[in-house]
């Protein structure tokens, strides 16, 4: 085996080494716990970088953990949409380590390291190809998400992560439930594996094999924030911390991959479409697009707006999913993607607008105390510079978060919705769910732009106290990068979208995974 | 009559568990997800086919029959499954206490009801 073939493994070794180091250093090594932080997510960049080229120059590459043969080891497997999904983790990492510098890493133990074990969790759970691992990976990211969640401290996140954890420990049982139940009517956890073997199955393992991928997908909506299993959601994004709402994005996107992968792979057919319970997947994303929407427009708090837009993003792709041509699915890939760095942006960007005149502005400053971090901690001990003319510039990513949201021209969010339209638009005749799913995505981007447009105006126009918040040049560059990939990614449109045509199309052709994977 | 017993056990302890879940006091949801994860460890390990008197760890040097032997997979699932289970119930019980102290009430929504 040639070194290079262990680059697989290096999404998801870089960051557990990462966050082994910063846990067993003291707690006042602020700057070295950063540096090595930082440094992991950007050498994380480099190889989800490496495996994008990867991916695009072969179908799909296979890698065996510790070299056991194939249906008895775990395998890894990255074809382009998991490369692609592993860069979206990195780079939001990196804009969450970023941003976390001015204040927020101090406001809590071990910041880092459960930042790096959240990132470990959701590579591995984007490149893994067995069912039970996927389970492990599930729980080293909600494990890390839990103390992410609790980051900072405080009734409200307390309170909110209570119902968090105890909503995803039990999806995590029904997960379980699901996978046993897949070995127990297959007798393999191999998702290639399993993919080829239910098809042999005698009729009562079938029934026992249904029923376990209904189970395990009902686990990977509740992550996934369907209606009606997305009500821990809006809370627990909303109290949680803003470096770690930016990095909570991308977790309703693993449900979503999990849905799609283990959907097509496990569906019926050449041209695969997700069999099991696929118009049920279709409503539930439909709901969830109206829920999401209602909530946008009732929420008076601009935390729990971004909230309710990351339902309305988890709907819009959970029901382009389940009306699945291969052209759709590549679509909502592309809208996948820019929506989770829109929604990270505006996370970031909520707690710097309403820094000067929320009240429970003051929690940070009180659990930095309680921690003992930086003694006569205040504003000279922030790292950078308060940059002037803040507000401007943070109106002006307020805007291009909205107009990114809500899908408008000329923005990225508008190519991503408009892509998914065409698709929508193009099968002969268009079915009854394709046309509701397009009146509710251009309802839900009409109810996203008003909503946002009046806390646009509340927060930056009619403020009642005219004190501008002061920003830190490190704080704005984390949404400024996202932001910019989002233009880029407006500019360069045609290739992401081929790449993930591409992707798709692979994905609704599982009979060439499963070969790769078993070796065929 | 094993299958009975067991399947009987993983009714009841997930029965109890859910609707020790859906009370209203912060200790019993913790105690009905225990009960809930035992009831699933359980599971897992009936998924491994039940077997009486079988050791699931082949001999070495020795060609066994397979049939012969209980399927280790399933308890070396049920192993990782155990051990997850208890680490996160150990953070559940932490969240829960920090909650106690902030709302002055075990009320899982931080206030009672009236």
């Amino acid at each position: 085996m040639l070194w290079s073939d262990h680059l697989v493994m290096l999404p998801i070794v870089l960051p557990l080494v990462a966050g082994a180091i910063t846990l067993v250093l003291d707690e006042r090594r602020v700057a070295l716990k950063a540096a090595i932080g930082i440094g992991a997510a950007l050498l994380q960049v480099a190889a989800a970088v490496a495996l994008v080229r990867l991916a695009d120059a072969s179908f799909a590459t296979v890698y065996r953990v510790g070299g056991w043969p194939v249906p008895f080891g775990i395998v890894l497997v990255v074809d382009r949409v998991a490369a692609i999904l592993v860069l979206l983790t990195s780079v939001l990492g990196v804009a969450a380590l970023v941003f976390s510098l001015a204040r927020w890493q101090r406001a809590g133990p071990r910041f880092h390291s459960l930042v790096q074990f959240l990132l470990m969790g959701v590579n591995g759970a984007f490149l893994t190809g067995d069912i039970f691992n996927l389970f492990v990976f599930f729980e080293v990211l909600l494990a890390a998400s839990y103390g992410l969640a609790l980051h900072g401290s405080g009734g409200a996140r307390v309170g909110a992560s209570l119902h968090y954890v105890v909503v995803n420990l039990t999806a995590s049982l029904l997960l379980l439930i699901g996978a046993s139940l897949i070995y127990g009517a297959t007798g393999t956890l191999n998702m290639a594996d399993v993919a080829l073997r239910w098809r042999e199955a005698a009729p009562p393992d079938r029934a026992l094999f249904e029923a376990g991928t209904a189970i395990l997908g009902v686990a990977f909506l509740v992550k996934a924030g369907m209606w009606p299993l997305c009500f821990w959601l809006p809370g627990a994004y909303s109290a949680a911390s803003a470096p770690a709402a930016a990095l909570f994005a991308v977790l309703t996107k693993v449900g979503v991959y999990a849905v799609l992968r283990t959907g097509l792979l496990f569906g019926t057919g050449a041209e695969a479409t997700p069999s099991v319970g696929t118009p049920w997947l279709a409503y539930g994303g439909m709901a969830t697009i109206a829920f999401g929407a209602l909530g946008v427009l009732a929420s008076q708090d601009m935390a729990r707006l971004a909230s309710y837009s990351v339902l309305v993003s988890s709907g819009t792709l959970l029901a382009a999913i389940a009306i699945g041509s291969t052209a759709l699915t590549g679509a909502a890939l592309y809208y996948l993607v820019v929506s989770t760095l829109a929604l990270s942006a505006l996370f970031l960007l909520v707690e710097l607008v309403e820094r000067g005149g929320r009240p429970g502005a003051g929690i940070l400053a009180v659990t930095a105390e309680a921690f003992g971090a930086g003694e006569g901690e205040g504003e000279e001990v922030e790292i950078g510079i308060a940059i002037p003319a803040a507000t401007a510039l943070l109106g002006l990513s307020f805007a291009a978060c909205a107009i990114l949201l809500a899908g408008l021209p000329p923005l990225a969010g508008f190519v991503g919705k408009f892509a998914i339209l065409n698709a929508l638009l193009r099968t002969e005749p268009v079915p009854a769910a394709s046309w509701a799913l397009l009146a509710l995505l251009v309802a839900s981007g009409f109810a996203t732009i008003i909503a946002m447009a009046r806390a646009g105006v509340r927060r930056f126009w009619a403020a009642p106290n005219g004190r501008p918040p002061r920003v830190r040049a490190i704080e704005l560059a984390p949404i400024a990068l996202l932001l910019g990939l989002c233009i880029a990614l407006t500019v360069g449109a045609g290739s992401l979208i081929r790449y993930l045509d591409e992707g798709a199309r692979a994905l609704h052709a599982p009979g060439g995974y499963v070969d790769r994977v078993l070796a065929r | 009559m094993t299958e009975v017993v067991i399947a009987c056990a993983i009714g009841v302890l997930a029965g109890c568990g859910v609707w020790l879940l859906l009370r209203p006091r912060t200790f019993q949801v913790a105690i009905g997800l225990s009960m809930l994860s035992y009831a699933v460890n359980l599971f897992i390990f009936a998924m491994g086919r039940l077997r009486v008197g079988a050791a699931p760890v082949l001999e070495a040097g020795r060609a066994a029959n397979p049939a012969a032997f209980a399927d280790p997979l399933p308890q070396a699932l049920v192993l990782t499954a155990i051990v997850i289970g208890f680490a996160t119930t150990a953070l559940l019980l932490v969240v829960l206490l920090a909650a106690r102290g902030f709302s002055g009430t075990d009320h899982v929504d931080g206030r009672e009801s009236k």
